[in-house]
């Protein structure tokens, strides 16, 4: 077998409390389908029979195979962790290393992109490498975010991400927190890439394939907690640091790994490089590089490259704009093959529905509303001369007549009474709105922290 | 005229033979009835005749090629009905008369196809068959890969493909017109976009290989090789032979979709081939009693084998054979990136033999930066040239290195494109062309000129960037345009003055007796 993936639903969602309080992140609908579906379909379009689901006990109970609308036969193997402890991404793959018997693709629940998969696992097959990631443009949201007053705080800290000349090899990579002194590159790096691309605005799509040594080195060292924190960076770095020489006697080895700490990761690597491929490499006629004296690869055992999607969508759903914009773009018939609206709606003849609007199962529309760019969840009622534009519904969601609903998200099973007139508010689940009421940007929940 | 006497003679030995068979078959028809065994005389007049059978039959396929069709029919007619004659008694006329039309029917279909094959060949080769009526007639077969233009080809190979599961590759861009029979593929789009990721019908080792091979990090006709041959080891190690099968049946079926998959991301070069015959060989040569552990480990120490001998010590023994040809003060001149010429200058320059190299390069690939990175590293002095400066650097030239990726059987070196140029400009300055190849790349193809087999390569290869600014970027849309980005050529052996093989420096005509030696010995 050639790779496993292995899916990471098991975040708690912080950065939109407002929405995941109620429902966990993975089965938040977008689209209305649970936002696991879409990594999942992914997967599943590409060829993957099997998937290792990490996730907590609640969302494991809701992960079986018809709620979750998958078409093909994909085995999932769902493991559970508990949340109590502050489990990282990569403390999570430890988890799960006695299943790992091949490299691996670790994806994350929220992802939804349509990215051709061949690309990011090309670069990690051909140059044989240690790390093959996927990074997009980081697209700006356009759309009001309900529920917050005036405008959006300081963007998250940037992430800086240095690429060589051809695009595909990744140089350095380091977030804007960890550069309080300023930006510093390694004077090896300049010596063996002088032509650097530094680039801000892209998106981490948190889609890695990692070597089977990696997770291995994983297991070894145990104070690395998260994928995308600390072991990426780790291994950006090791490609440059000054290659151990692998000595000729057991005792030397012996002797660094103790006085390191740590096993280090190229001895682990480089034993399974073979004779066979340094003679390949020697009497091959390419090299990646042209300009100085060194080798392919400039004789490193460590590699990480990335794919960065210039075009084609890719979201990862962790902030509620970003939910938001991704309910926009599902519409999009690239990623769901089902007709917007669900055949078993219940529309009455004298409503109008945009084209880019999506109606769940089981809905009933009554006469005389207006749909517009919005999505409304499954078993929804909506009674007459209703006016949504620009919103999000989830399922079980009843409005009454003459309500006015736009730029909203709307939780399940929250009544909407009449003629409430809702701007660019988020209503949180099992809430109640009186009829008659006026809401303007804000969030409508019991728990507000 | 000769050919009219001829198939008059023809057709009067058949007649004579047929009534003579008929005689025969009747005595013996009678000796069988009457219960007595065949004796030995009767059994080898009996075998004869077969023989003779056969041979008239082929003889009248190779005749109707160039003859009416209505001459077989009447042949066969009489041939059939002598042997109807002896085989029942009472010979029921009309079943025999039917059979008799049935069998001419498809002789006139046989004679037919085979006319419709030769065909596709040149007239001479129909020619050549009439004066010696002695030699079979063989059908020639041409490969696949040179038969892109025809759609029947182009079907079968997909039906091919289908039935191994592996995807077919779609071509790419305007082909030049004088090599629209070859493939021409994009590297923008690898195969590995229409297997499914986790490829389960192709082993990972394989798909990766692919994917080497047609992205060029694995390029070389050593590199190929030894590529191949460790993913084949990888291949066997993670094989399981399934039950009521062989191993020496089963692998070899299992390894065909492999190599239909590395043919369709590059085609495979002549070396690839022999290694592919010599693991097959080894495969179909394992004893049937024999374990699957020990199937496994003895194919893996052939394959060790056979890299250390056919090249490692070959190189070792090619540069110790080539160092006598290499004196001090010696400029020589190579071309591109060859690893056993580079390998040859290195272990002269270790023995410490005092000379200098010119490195001549090419586009688009330009090879030759990575011969000159190593020739420089180790020490040698180097100069570097384009092709096109290399009339005018050639008087100071001594020595001409070249390397091959394949000889053929009529002496011509298949290298890459540009050798023969050099060849043929260092001639015309007398300068001594020295040609290094191990034995594992002779082939047993004839070959004239460039165009009948070859590799076209990604024609966006040609597009060049300059101060920002993408030259010929959109040559797809004139529609004039063909972009042509050949890999090999063949240099005629008239212009090569040596060829240095691991089994020592034999003239570029000694290459047949090579491979006659070597296929004796196998």
């Amino acid at each position: 077998m050639e790779l496993q993936a292995v899916l990471m639903a098991a975040g708690g969602g912080s950065r939109m409390m407002e929405l995941t309080y109620n429902t966990h992140k993975p089965l938040l609908p977008v689209g209305n389908k649970p936002l696991i579906w879409y990594p999942l379909n992914l997967l599943e379009r590409v060829g993957f029979e099997e998937v290792i689901i990490i996730t907590t006990k609640d969302v494991q109970k809701m992960l079986t195979p018809d709620r979750l609308k998958l078409d093909g036969k994909m085995k999932l193997d769902v493991v559970c962790i508990q949340l109590e402890g502050e489990m990282g991404t990569a403390d999570a793959l430890r988890h799960v290393q006695q299943k790992i018997k091949t490299d691996v693709l670790v994806l994350s629940c929220d992802l939804i992109t349509d990215v051709a998969l061949h690309e990011v696992v090309d670069l990690f097959r051909a140059h044989n490498a240690s790390m093959a990631m996927l990074m997009s443009k980081l697209h700006e949201f356009t759309e009001t975010v309900p529920g917050q007053k005036g405008k959006k705080k300081a963007g998250e800290q940037r992430d800086f991400v240095g690429v060589d000349a051809t695009g595909q090899r990744l140089l350095f990579m380091a977030n804007e927190a960890d550069l309080e002194d300023g930006l510093t590159i390694r004077k090896s790096i300049m010596c063996k890439h002088p032509s650097m691309r530094i680039r801000t605005g892209l998106l981490d799509a948190h889609l890695y394939c990692l070597k089977r040594c990696v997770v291995d080195f994983l297991v070894e060292n145990k104070n690395i907690s998260s994928i995308r924190g600390e072991l990426i960076p780790y291994l950006v770095r090791k490609q440059f640091s000054k290659s151990v020489n692998l000595p000729n006697n057991k005792d030397e080895v012996e002797m660094s790994q103790k006085m390191e700490g740590q096993t280090n990761l190229e001895i682990l690597g480089s034993c399974k490089d073979e004779e066979l491929l340094r003679l390949t490499q020697e009497r091959s006629c390419w090299n990646d590089h042209h300009g100085d004296m060194s080798e392919a690869y400039h004789g490193g055992k460590v590699r990480c490259y990335v794919h960065i999607m210039e075009d084609g969508v890719c979201y990862r759903v962790n902030t509620l704009a970003a939910y938001i914009e991704a309910n926009r773009m599902v519409s999009a018939p690239k990623l769901i093959e089902d007709p917007p609206i669900h055949p078993s709606a219940v529309i009455s003849e004298c409503t109008q529905v945009g084209a880019d609007s999506i109606i769940g199962a089981s809905c009933q529309i009554s006469d005389k509303t207006s749909i517009k760019r919005s999505t409304v969840g499954a078993s929804s009622t909506v009674r007459e001369k209703v006016k949504i534009t620009n919103s999000i519904l989830m399922n079980g969601v009843t409005v009454e007549e003459g309500c006015n609903i736009q730029g909203s998200v709307i939780c399940s099973n929250a009544v909407i009474g009449r003629n409430a007139d809702i701007k660019y508010c988020l209503v949180g689940s099992s809430q109640r709105i009186e009829p008659d009421g006026e809401c303007l940007t804000q969030a409508v929940s019991c728990n507000l922290f | 005229m000769a050919d009219a006497d001829e198939t008059s003679k023809q057709a009067e030995r058949n007649t004579n033979v047929g009534d003579g068979i008929a005689v025969k078959k009747q005595d013996i028809a009678r000796a069988k009835n009457e219960g007595k065994e065949l004796t030995k005389d009767e059994k080898q007049r009996l075998r004869k005749e077969k023989k003779q059978q056969k041979k008239n039959k082929k003889d009248d396929k190779g005749e109707s090629e160039h003859e009416n069709v209505p001459l077989p029919p009447s042949q066969a007619v009489v041939q059939c009905q002598s042997q109807k004659v002896c085989t029942s008694e009472k010979p029921a006329k009309s079943k025999a008369e039917q059979r008799a039309e049935r069998r001419a029917r498809q002789e006139a279909d046989r004679a037919a196809k085979g006319k419709k094959g030769e065909s596709a060949q040149q007239p001479p080769s129909g020619k050549s068959k009439a004066p010696p009526n002695e030699l079979q007639p063989v059908v020639k077969r041409l490969p696949e890969h040179v038969q892109v233009d025809d759609p029947a080809a182009v079907r079968k190979l997909a039906k091919k493909l289908e039935r191994q599961q592996i995807p077919v590759r779609s071509e790419y861009g305007y082909k030049v017109s004088l090599f629209s029979h070859l493939h021409q593929y994009s590297r923008k789009a690898p195969l590995t976009q229409q297997i499914s990721i986790p490829s389960t019908v192709i082993h990972p080792y394989i798909v990766r290989l692919g994917l080497q091979y047609s992205q060029g990090i694995v390029a070389g006709s050593n590199a190929r090789s030894i590529a191949l041959l460790h993913a084949f080891q990888k291949v066997i190690q993670d094989y399981k032979t399934p039950p009521n099968e062989e191993l020496s049946r089963d692998l070899v079926n299992k390894l065909k979709p492999y190599i239909s998959y590395l043919n369709q991301c590059r085609p495979l070069s002549a070396s690839m081939g022999n290694a592919i015959k010599y693991v097959k060989k080894e495969i179909s040569n394992i004893p049937c009693l024999c374990k699957e552990e020990e199937a496994k480990k003895q194919l893996l120490s052939c394959i060790d084998n056979y890299i250390k001998e056919k090249i490692t010590l070959a190189a070792t023994t090619i540069s110790a054979y080539a160092i006598e040809k290499i004196s001090n003060g010696d400029v020589i001149l190579v071309y591109g990136c060859s690893s056993l010429v580079n390998h040859i200058l290195c272990d002269a320059f270790d023995k410490k033999r005092k000379f200098s190299v010119i490195v001549v390069d090419s586009r688009p690939r330009l090879e030759g930066r990575e011969a000159l990175r190593r020739l420089v590293k180790k020490g040698i002095c180097c100069t570097y040239v384009l092709i096109s400066a290399v009339s005018y650097i050639l008087p100071e030239v001594s020595k001409v290195f070249l390397g091959a990726h394949a000889l053929l059987a009529n002496g011509y070196v298949m290298s890459r494109v540009g050798t023969s140029q050099i060849a043929l400009v260092a001639k015309a300055y007398n300068v001594p062309v020295l040609v290094c190849c191990e034995t594992y790349k002779f082939c047993e193809r004839v070959q004239t000129d460039s165009f009948v087999s070859n590799e076209l390569d990604d024609p966006d290869d040609l597009m060049v960037t300059r101060k920002g600014k993408i030259h010929l970027e959109n040559w797809q849309d004139i529609r004039q345009l063909g972009l042509l980005n050949l890999v090999y050529d063949v240099t005629p052996p008239d212009f090569v003055d040596l060829v240095i093989t691991d089994l020592g420096m034999i003239p570029c005509t000694s290459v047949p007796v090579v491979l006659r030696v070597k296929n004796v010995d196998q």
